[in-house]
């Protein structure tokens, strides 16, 4: 039994090696990419929108939503990062119902590399927003001593990040292939429900957490603007 | 005992009682979670969406410490370093 689909190689010459999860993500850009072409080929702003423009525009509204009420001002700067991560893991983890679909979010590779861009994206934003110097000064708050805590956490949260979205989806694909082998009639059904809301929640959670930890990471840099 | 048998048998004992004690705590946290939840919404309906939302991301966050224990555990059943590294040497011997 295999637990990843990096296992499934399809191509190799190397150290390059062409897996299921590659091909997988390939085909979820390709997906998302000419899909979003397509909607916003032909935007209007009057008051009768096309049928596609109008689910767009909730999707973005929503997900503009959550991120202002996790305490970020200025949703707008956050919202393509974010926005991307959350369409990104919301399809993976829902497209499961395909019959022969693995989620590449089943694979440790993709959850930690969502994981470091997480980790990179925290001082991007803060950095730009308000400076180096106020950002590097929100490590040594409130004691000089808690440095070499702030940075552990930065560490820990990140491989966190990575190990909860992988253990989830893993786990989804892992219980359905053994109730297979066990009850094949309907039981994997409900499990596969069940690991749809999963993978939707997951998906919300990650997304959030990003939110979060820009977030707060924002509000110590903040203070020391004030001042 | 030879080398296999040790290792396979420490792997398959120590994937189980990794399941068994560490879902424990998860399920304890889990439970009380829920109740204040189910408490907080009795007291005051007009929250309830904020406190679900609230809930479930706390239930993943709390959840997550038992798929860490699923994780360590599904490594060693099938894709254990030790057994593979015997195997191999095994094997080549």
């Amino acid at each position: 039994m295999r637990i990843s689909p990096d296992d499934v190689v399809f191509f190799e010459y190397g150290f390059m090696k062409l897996n299921l999860t590659i091909v997988t993500t390939w085909f979820l850009m390709a997906f998302m990419v000419i899909g979003s072409v397509l909607v916003t080929r032909k935007l209007k702003s009057e008051a009768k929108v096309t049928q596609w423009q109008g689910v767009l525009e909730m999707i973005v509204t929503g997900i503009k939503e959550q991120i202002e009420e996790v305490g970020l001002q200025r949703a707008e700067r956050y919202l393509p990062f974010l926005g991307t991560l959350f369409l990104f893991l919301f399809l993976s983890n829902l497209l499961t119902i395909l019959p022969i679909y693995e989620p590449p979010t089943s694979s440790l590779s993709t959850t930690a590399a969502l994981a470091v861009s997480v980790f990179f994206a925290v001082p991007v934003f803060n950095i730009a927003q308000h400076g180096i110097l106020n950002y590097l000064k929100s490590y040594v708050k409130p004691l000089p001593i808690m440095l070499p805590f702030h940075i552990i956490s930065e560490f820990s949260r990140t491989l966190a990040l990575a190990v909860r979205l992988f253990g989830n989806m893993m786990s989804g694909v892992m219980i359905i292939g053994i109730l297979l082998t066990i009850t094949p009639l309907i039981f994997p059904i409900v499990m596969t429900a069940f690991g749809l809301l999963t993978g939707s929640v997951q998906a919300y959670i990650f997304t959030i957490l990003a939110s979060v930890f820009i977030a707060a990471a924002a509000q110590e840099s903040g203070k020391e603007t004030e001042n | 005992m030879d080398n296999i048998t040790i290792i396979g048998a420490a792997s398959i004992l120590t994937a189980g009682i990794t399941m068994a004690i560490g879902s424990i705590g998860p399920a304890l946290g889990e439970a009380k979670a829920v109740v204040s939840a189910l408490t907080s919404i009795a007291q005051q309906p007009d929250a309830a969406s904020t406190i679900t939302r609230t809930l479930f991301v706390g239930l993943a966050m709390i959840e997550s410490m038992a798929i860490y224990c699923f994780v360590v555990s599904m490594i060693l059943l099938f894709a254990n370093p030790f057994w593979n590294f015997v195997i191999t040497k095994v094997a080549g011997g």
